[in-house]
């Protein structure tokens, strides 16, 4: 990881009064993700960038949320501290009432395992796995037996509805497939949310438009649901939108739902 | 991921590859194959040292009083042999006083040895060894007649040319002939055989049946060596104890029938199937040093070309890890993932070495005189060197891998 320096904390009455939407309070279990004053600066080759200068942002369960940006606006960086693979420099982030954003290495990685499911725009699904094994692979690393992982990876593909298609491997499905394999695999272990990084940015616009109905789906039953986005009609999706820019949140706007948009399927 | 896991993992990552894995881990197995040959090949040949030949040349509790040692331990040094040529041989006349210092249960004989050319009427001429033998010499050689009879009494007494000849002998010199009773020609005097040996076997693939055994007194003697002297006296005893025993009665006549004052080293040599041993004990010591340094620097070898091999393949698999790592594998899951599948395939390599080295082993034993006992410990050895080198050359492959940062190595190309 690239050299860190931490600032010291404020205290903890200036936390609880600091943190967005959730006034006088200590996160607790409404909120999956709490962020206060999150900074995040990368020294390239002697020059100092600020990623992000200070992002204070809460989403509570059920949420269905686009995070956009253009290029530079810090978006990736918020993404990848919020999916806990990376930490701040300052500034604090209690996922789901723990805070991670001072844990160890070993530490981030059992909570990447237990609360985030990462669904990427390039699926980074293991190749030479078949589906059924590539969403077993969360459970293997938090040490399930095989049997249990074999039933919960079946149901999970089931909500995804291609457990026909488990004995496959990722070069014998189409892309939308790859990406709803992906998706099983963010599920398998229940997390606290799904992170979707540009999910439909390698299908084309009838894939895409397959794939925004599962998430759809999925937000209505309950799952907690981050998307970074570029593209304004994937972001038209999520009832609410964060806009970064430069490092901080410019607009944090919630929507009606987009029932009509969907249509009957 | 539990061990199992891992080694399940490692088992299919090699099976996809399977060619590539051989040449990983040829070194490895070319080492362990060379390994298990050697030492099977040295434990065969100890096995029939110690066993076969050693109590084959030398009765076991006996001892030979002789001029000369006939194994050395070492290197003879110049100034040895010098010494040695300078020692009085061990003369007719010395045979009488050891014999009085032997109690009577202790059994002895004389023997004076060398080449011949016989030759019969029924074959062509050949070298063989002959012996001028006293009385004592069969038994204690337990050494019996498949035909005819041993040499009589009476022929000793009077050192009638008469012979015991080996199977080799009677083969070759009266083919499909019943030899008893015909004449083998030993420079040009003729002797009657008068019995078949029994067969001595073979050291080596090579026959120890080509002799010939006359009585002492024969004609025969002077052939083989100078007159009135023999060249050697063997002494067996029921116990060791009582061979020792005796060993420094012997020692102690012939001390003073040399005139030896105590301060001198004897000019004689007295020699147990120790000697022998220890001779071969210290081959064995060299064969197995070489033996076994050879294959280890294979090894070595071996184990640099899999430290390689997985650092290319853990830079190939840099995505695979970032997506690893991201859906919740800790720095420790990824080394063990990666020693893990090193060591399985060093081992592998290394069973398969196991198997080839006794191949070659029972190959070498088969087509050549050399025996080859597989030791068991040596499987154990060889799959357990396989398993350390594999875990070894991978450390710094498994390290490097499990240091990746997740966000960089998921960009990776595949």
């Amino acid at each position: 990881m690239s050299s860190h320096t931490v600032e010291a904390p404020l205290s903890e009455t200036a936390e609880r009064r600091a943190v967005t939407g959730a006034p006088g309070a200590t996160p607790d279990n409404r909120w999956v993700i709490v962020t206060r004053g999150i900074k995040r600066e990368y020294d390239m080759g002697g020059e100092v960038v600020r990623a992000l200068r200070g992002v204070d942002l809460a989403i509570s369960r059920n949420e269905y949320v686009a995070i956009m940006g253009p290029s530079g606006s810090g978006k990736s960086t918020l993404m990848n501290i919020v999916g806990c693979l990376d930490t701040p420099n300052a500034g604090e982030y209690w996922l789901n009432g723990q805070l991670v954003s001072t844990m160890t290495d070993d530490a981030l990685a059992r909570v990447r395992n237990k609360e985030i499911g990462f669904v990427f725009q390039t699926f980074n699904l293991l190749p030479r796995a078949t589906a059924l094994h590539n969403v077993e692979l969360p459970l293997v690393y938090a040490g399930i037996g095989s049997d249990e992982r074999r039933r919960r990876a079946k149901l999970a593909l089931e909500k995804v509805q291609l457990e026909n298609r488990m004995d496959h491997r990722p070069n014998e499905l189409s892309g939308g497939q790859r990406q709803r394999v992906a998706i099983a695999r963010a599920l398998v272990n229940d997390p606290s949310m799904l992170l979707a990084d540009e999910p439909t940015g390698n299908l084309d616009s009838g894939t895409s438009e397959e794939i925004m109905r599962v998430f759809e789906t999925l937000a209505s039953s309950g799952q907690t649901v981050v998307m970074v986005t570029h593209e304004p009609d994937i972001a038209a999706h999520a009832r609410r939108v964060v806009v970064l820019r430069d490092g901080l949140i410019s607009t944090d706007e919630k929507r009606e739902a987009f029932t009509s948009r969907l249509g009957a399927s | 991921m539990s061990l199992l896991q891992a080694v399940r993992l490692a088992w299919e990552t090699i099976r996809v590859q399977k060619l590539k894995s051989f040449f990983t881990v040829i070194g490895v197995t070319i080492g362990v194959t060379f390994l298990i040959a050697v030492v099977s090949i040295v434990a065969g040949m100890s096995r029939y040292m110690k066993d076969d030949l050693i109590g084959k040349i030398i009765a076991v509790n006996s001892f030979s009083l002789r001029r000369t040692p006939d194994f050395q331990v070492g290197d003879v040094t110049q100034a040895t042999r010098a010494e040695w040529r300078r020692r009085p041989r061990i003369y007719d006349s010395d045979v009488q006083p050891v014999a009085d210092v032997l109690p009577s249960d202790i059994l002895w004989a004389t023997q004076s040895e060398d080449n011949v050319t016989l030759e019969s009427s029924y074959a062509k001429s050949r070298v063989s060894d002959a012996s001028a033998v006293s009385s004592g010499w069969f038994d204690l050689k337990h050494m019996g007649v498949t035909d005819g009879r041993l040499i009589s009494p009476q022929e000793y007494q009077l050192g009638t040319p008469v012979v015991v000849i080996g199977k080799d002998v009677a083969d070759h010199f009266f083919p499909n002939l019943n030899p008893i009773g015909r004449v083998l020609t030993i420079h040009d005097l003729p002797y009657t055989v008068v019995g078949v040996a029994e067969s001595q076997g073979s050291i080596f693939g090579q026959s120890l049946d080509k002799f010939v055994v006359a009585p002492e007194k024969s004609p025969l003697k002077r052939l083989l060596v100078q007159h009135g002297t023999i060249d050697a006296m063997i002494i067996q005893a029921p116990s060791d104890d009582r061979m020792r025993d005796a060993m420094e009665s012997v020692r102690a006549v012939m001390r003073g029938r040399h005139h030896l004052h105590p301060s001198q080293p004897d000019n004689f040599a007295l020699e147990t199937s120790e000697s022998a041993l220890d001779f071969w004990n210290n081959i064995q010591k060299y064969l197995t040093i070489a033996g076994v340094a050879l294959p280890t620097v294979g090894l070595v070898v071996g184990a640099i070309v899999i430290m390689n091999i997985m650092l290319v393949a853990v830079a190939e698999r840099t995505r695979e890890i970032g997506i690893r790592k991201a859906l919740g594998a800790r720095r420790r899951d990824i080394l063990n993932q990666f020693l893990v599948e090193s060591a399985t395939l060093s081992t592998l390599g290394a069973a398969l070495g196991v198997a080839l080295g006794i191949g070659f082993a029972k190959l070498i034993a088969a087509v050549s005189p050399l025996p080859a006992a597989v030791a068991v410990w040596s499987i154990f050895v060889g799959v357990g060197i396989g398993a350390g080198v594999g875990m070894m050359a991978g450390i710094y492959p498994a390290s490097r891998a499990a240091l990746l940062d997740p966000i960089a190595a998921m960009r990776q190309e595949t």
